[in-house]
């Protein structure tokens, strides 16, 4: 858990699937609604950018997808994570996790940040 | 500052093929500031490069280094305990620092992780032009402060070509013509006679036409 979305950066996304993530979601808060002014518009950038080298690199880029919500919205916080869990299992696990074990992980990480 | 591009993934992993160890190495410099080469680029790197191998069923080992430049001898030696312990060195600073590593560390390859571009200025984030090509005889007290060498797509000394169409370039429509920037730019500092005091032809063995240049500061060496 990050204090802003501001924080994070492609390393670190891309650390989550060295770590063994078959996919990371990324929440921040709504944009124009930064306590730090342009934190999580500055996180979509960047989850853009991992977008793009999971993309270049076969891991398959829909397995990062950024949300936006504010802290009250919990009811929507839990339909966003069993949307993106339904997604990366459907996908399966990662190249990586393939690759490690030579067959499918039940378990996926995701880091998650508001 | 130095500017560069990154080099394609795939290109990187074609030149990696040979090796199962290696070094990432950044550079604090240039590359840093023009986001291609610093730290920041060594890990997001390594880590793709890492994620592409194991996918591939072959892992690669990565040791991540950055040094406070690549161009300055002291800032290699670090380097020289543990650099043969790995088969190369991928670096991402510019065609400079990655050839003096080479010339410092002669036993061990190095590969270019970017494509060194100009000398050039930020226009905004991640928007760079080029302002000086180094041509070792600077002349901008007499253009205005605007390079004919650099900014005119000929590198003419004697104003705009027949080229030049109402402000821009005939190479490119975007490309504005030097010249008339240098004109336009007297006009507006009220230096117009300078535009007769430019020699009546330029000396290019202080540029490139001599081959690789030297500096030596007598007063420093």
């Amino acid at each position: 858990m990050l204090p802003c979305t501001g924080r994070i950066d492609e390393s670190l996304l891309l650390k989550a699937f060295e770590n063994g993530a078959d996919g990371v979601m990324v929440i921040g808060c709504l944009e124009g609604d930064c306590h730090y002014v342009n934190g999580n518009i500055r996180a979509r950038a960047r989850v853009e950018r991992v977008y793009n080298i999971l993309e270049q690199i076969n891991i398959g880029p829909e397995r990062i997808r950024m949300y936006n919500l504010s802290a009250g919205e919990g009811a929507k916080f839990a339909a966003f994570t069993s949307e993106f869990v339904t997604r990366v299992e459907e996908l399966g696990p990662s190249p990586i996790n393939l690759a490690r074990s030579n067959g499918p992980k039940e378990s996926e990480q995701e880091v998650q940040a508001t | 500052m130095i500017t560069g591009t990154p080099k394609p993934i795939e290109e990187i992993l074609e030149m990696l093929e040979p090796y199962d160890n290696i070094i990432v190495a950044g550079c604090f410099g240039c590359v840093t500031v023009c986001r291609v080469g610093g730290d920041k680029e060594v890990q997001v790197l390594s880590s793709t490069l890492r994620l592409a191998r194991e996918a591939a069923g072959r892992k690669i080992e990565i040791k991540e280094v950055c040094l406070e430049r690549q161009c300055d001898p002291e800032y290699l030696e670090p380097m020289r305990p543990y650099i043969e312990d790995y088969q190369a060195v991928l670096s991402i600073a510019c065609g400079a620092g990655i050839q003096f590593m080479a010339e410092k560390f002669t036993k061990s390859p190095l590969l270019p992780g970017i494509n060194t571009g100009f000398l050039g200025v930020t226009e905004r984030q991640g928007e760079w032009t080029e302002r000086c090509q180094g041509c070792g005889d600077c002349v901008l007290h007499l253009t205005g402060g605007i390079c004919p060498v650099t900014r005119c797509a000929k590198s003419i000394f004697h104003g705009p070509c027949g080229g030049s169409v109402q402000g821009t370039c005939e190479v490119d429509k975007e490309v504005k013509c030097g010249w008339q920037l240098i004109i336009d730019r007297l006009v507006t500092l009220d230096q117009m006679d300078n535009y007769g005091k430019l020699k009546p032809y330029k000396g290019w063995d202080s540029s490139r036409d001599g081959g690789p240049r030297r500096i030596i500061r007598e007063d420093m060496v």
